[in-house]
């Protein structure tokens, strides 16, 4: 029980947190607060990937998009469980579509890991694109009009506990995962994958288990998204939405958990913020802002805004200079 | 039969229009070991490029040699130019950082152009001027032979053999394959890497920026996302050729033509753009140097 | 024959039209302390690569204690009982001390996912025992007091250092070092020396070593492999290797004669 004590304190804030959520804000203001919690997921399950492991993949946007057309296919057509347990019923189909997801990671992972850096950038980009050409051609999914009318919860605060509990179960679990031997293995093939070969780390097995674990996430990332916007089409999850996913994990910081956080939050946000401006212009400069960000961020602050560090570290050094001065 | 070589021609047609952009990629892949992302974004703004050129002097009224010769030349400049300066802010502060960030980079300058150029031109799509008329050079029953795709296989086998030159009979093509295979030796032998690593820009954007000018004619919708695309399929013709490797480029962009064409017309368009990635994804994963590409081995 | 730990059975690595090691054979005893050595590019660094499968040799195979490792990826290799240090120091340069020690260990770890997850005693105890092995094998090089620093803020010959333990980490039954004493002054290549020969002993190890310091090799090893150009030009003990005149010719030359 000890295990469930941090998970458990966390969760109870963030539930507390939820209630001001519910009373403070809008709809508006609420439905962001989702939308960030989708963005928190594949971020950090992209983390993965790409900032601990040293991969790159460009393809997260086609594990999300399995994610979400299994739970919208499910809500839509299965009921084993009475309606009042809806919410049970959805964190299994959740499950469900993260384990999908994951089959696919580690299907396209097998083959496509072998191959390194812009090659592989490419190939997953090529895997997404293939993701959604095989959705626009399945009738039973609903083609190019996909599926509409997908059950979500009945009120703000169960749509937020829900993924609140996901975004804690994916926390925890890459966070444990990143201080086992495991979380090492991955390190040690970013950092160099002769030597970690030389010293018995089956680097393309870590390689696999990096991305199923990845797109496990990214598959329950879907799954909210069909039941937040209870209408999903292949045109949800194109390249730009693995652009997106890879912008956050840039900006906040490739291998800092606490950098993807953040940064699913400020690009969640700021097109919002910018609304406004776009209103007055008539000119949509969210993709132009990320793409100059990611830029300047590359050349002037290679490792993101949190580099490798978590919010912890910096909370550490910080204590520990105040207290010698 | 008859229709079975339309789509020969067609696909050929096609094909060296891939060409001309994968001739970009992979000069560019051959020096510096990256994916420059942004090489098709280069090949949307010089069709923007001349767009604007041949509005701005009018001679859209004037179809024929001479207009075409104005706005081949415009939109050569132009893609060199941005070739030249994205080299210059973008990449060069990164030459020596790790791929992943020079892959970054690249992605992100892409995504500027295609969304400043969505602010600057507007995201609707413009109607190229009609630059030459396209005719019929031979006709044999229902098979068609149009002046278009004798100019555009014409041209990109001329830059072929143009780059072959260039990189195998000249001193400048001897210093880039000396930049190529190890920058660093290169400058001690009193080559700038700068200096050869911009002239590769300058050259693979202007054939973009032919390229541009070539599509423009035969498919006058432009927009500021038409290179995404195009792009991709000729980036896979370049890793189908062998990336690196100017014949590969040109020899992997006619089999992606033509097999396109063919998929197109024998089984069903809306895999036409699933194609290319597949085509990829099986090179990839059993000959990942490519058709004319050599295998290299990592020293430890 | 069974006390033949490693064994090269005619191998053969061919770069395109270059044969950069031909046909090599040599065999190391167990709790032998050989070296290889040889003129530069005479292809030591290829032999390492083909002993612990960076390489797969175009010809011949490698055997480890009678069994064949052809095929096998590096990292089977080093479950099998294969370590290596790199002529030009492969750490994990972003991760700590300690850590590149830990991943070496990887392959002693038993437990899983679920472990993991629910943080099982199992972990706790596993993680916790693997943590003093690992600080228990940098006090032999004295690295203990940087366990928590970044393996890339370490001076040259203690990353040097790091490597070794990194091998000595896996549990190895043979160490192969490339060019253990590059770049440490006299005294330090001394006292490497010594401490390689304490490692021996206490884990029971046999060791190959690349060495460019011919008095050192001369010194320590019982066995020596020359190579030159791809080929093995003589094999024996230091006092037979110092008196060969093939050994010596590849080193200095022929003598042309009119």
């Amino acid at each position: 029980m000890r295990a469930l004590k941090n998970p458990l304190i966390s969760l109870a804030a963030a539930l507390l947190f939820g209630v001001a959520v519910q009373f403070g804000f809008n709809e508006y203001i609420q439905l962001l607060v989702l939308f960030v919690s989708v963005n928190c997921l594949m971020a950090m399950s992209l983390n993965l990937v790409n900032g601990y492991t040293g991969q790159f993949s460009l393809g997260h946007a086609g594990f999300m998009a399995i994610g979400a057309y299994f739970t919208a296919y499910a809500s839509l057509h299965w009921s084993f469980l009475p309606p009042s347990l809806s919410a049970l019923t959805f964190f299994i189909y959740a499950i469900g579509s993260g384990l999908l997801a994951a089959l696919a990671g580690f299907l396209v992972g097998l083959p496509s890991l072998r191959l390194k850096g812009d090659y592989l950038a490419i190939v997953t980009l090529g895997f997404g694109e293939i993701i959604r050409v095989a959705l626009l051609n399945m009738d039973f999914l609903g083609g190019p009009r996909g599926l509409a009318n997908i059950p979500g919860f009945d009120s703000f605060y169960m749509s937020y506990a829900f993924a609140m509990l996901w975004i804690l179960i994916c926390f925890f679990t890459i966070w444990r995962v990143m201080k086992s031997s495991y979380g090492r293995g991955f390190l040690s093939v970013r950092e160099d994958e002769i030597a970690a070969e030389a010293t018995g780390i089956n680097t393309t097995g870590m390689k696999v288990r990096a991305f199923v674990l990845s797109s496990f996430f990214a598959g329950v990332a879907g799954a909210l998204f069909a039941h937040y916007t209870n209408f999903i089409n292949p045109s949800s999850f194109t390249f730009l939405q693995s652009v997106n996913a890879v912008i956050m994990v840039v900006l906040g910081g490739m291998g800092s958990m606490s950098g993807s956080i953040a940064a699913a939050i400020i690009v969640t946000v700021l097109p919002e913020a910018l609304r406004p401006l776009q209103d007055l212009t008539g000119i949509d400069l969210r993709m132009v802002i990320y793409s100059l960000a990611l830029i300047l961020v590359m050349i002037l602050r290679p490792k993101g805004i949190f580099g490798e560090l978590e919010i912890t570290d910096i909370w550490r050094k910080y204590v520990r200079r105040s207290a010698r001065s | 039969m008859q229709d079975f070589v339309q789509h020969l021609i067609n696909g050929i047609s096609l094909g060296s229009i891939y060409a001309l952009i994968a001739l970009g990629y992979t000069m560019v892949y051959g020096i510096l070991k990256m994916i420059n992302f942004a090489h098709s974004d280069v090949y949307m703004v010089g069709a923007f490029a001349s767009y604007y050129v041949a509005r701005a002097f009018g001679i859209e009224a004037h179809p024929g040699v001479g207009t075409l010769a104005i706005l081949l030349i415009s939109s050569m400049v132009c893609c060199s130019l941005l070739g030249v300066v994205i080299e210059r802010l973008a990449y060069r502060p990164l030459r020596n950082s790790p791929k992943l960030n020079i892959l970054i980079t690249a992605i992100g300058v892409s995504l500027f152009l295609e969304y400043g150029s969505q602010v600057v031109f507007g995201a609707d799509p413009k109607v190229f001027p009609e630059v030459m008329k396209d005719f019929v050079i031979f006709s044999f029953g229902n098979v068609e032979l149009k002046s278009f795709d004798v100019t555009v296989l014409g041209v990109s086998i001329l830059a072929m053999i143009g780059l072959q030159f260039l990189i195998y009979k000249t001193k400048v093509g001897k210093a880039m394959r000396a930049v190529s295979s190890n920058a660093s030796v290169a400058s001690l032998m009193g080559v700038n890497p700068d200096k050869i690593i911009a002239f590769t820009f300058i050259v693979g954007s202007a054939l973009a920026g032919v390229g541009s000018v070539l599509v423009g004619m035969k498919y006058p919708k432009i927009d500021p996302l038409m290179g995404m695309m195009i792009g991709m399929k000729a980036f896979v013709a370049a890793v189908l050729g062998g990336i690196g490797n100017v014949r590969g480029a040109v020899l992997g962009a006619l089999i992606m033509g033509l097999s396109e064409e063919m998929v197109v017309a024998y089984m069903s368009s809306t895999y036409r753009d699933a194609l290319a990635f597949s085509i990829l994804i099986a090179i990839l994963i059993f000959k990942p140097a490519g058709l004319l590409g050599k295998y290299s081995v990592e020293k430890v | 024959m069974s006390d033949v730990l490693l064994e090269a059975k005619k191998i053969t690595m061919q770069f395109g039209g270059l044969k950069a090691v031909d046909s090599v054979e040599f065999q190391i005893k167990k709790g032998q302390l050989a070296g290889l050595i040889g003129p530069n590019g005479a292809g030591k660094t290829t032999v390492f690569n083909m002993l612990t499968g960076v390489y797969q040799p175009t010809h011949g195979e490698v055997m480890l204690e009678g069994k064949s490792l052809k095929g096998l990826r590096p990292y089977q290799i080093s479950h099998r009982g294969i370590a290596r240090t790199f002529q030009n120091i492969r750490l994990f340069k972003g991760l700590t001390v300690l850590e590149n020690v830990l991943i070496a260990t990887h392959q002693h770890v038993n437990y899983g996912l679920m472990d993991t997850l629910l943080q099982t005693r199992k972990f706790i105890e596993t993680e916790k025992a693997l943590e003093e092995k690992a600080m228990a094998l940098l006090e032999i090089f004295s690295l203990q007091s940087k366990a928590h620093e970044p393996a890339s803020s370490l001076p040259y010959g203690q990353q040097r250092k790091l490597e070794i333990v990194r091998a000595l980490a896996t549990d190895p039954k043979i160490i192969l070092l490339d060019e253990p004493a590059a770049g440490m002054n006299h005294s330090e290549t001394h006292g490497l020396m010594e401490t390689i020969a304490k490692i021996r002993e206490q884990f029971n190890l046999t060791v190959l070593l690349i060495e460019h310091d011919m008095k050192l090799v001369m010194g320590i090893c019982e066995n020596i492999v020359v190579l030159d150009h791809g080929v093995k030009i003589e094999e024996g003990s230091p006092k037979h290797i110092q008196n060969s005149k093939r050994v010596i010719e590849a080193y200095l030359g022929v003598e042309e004669t009119l």
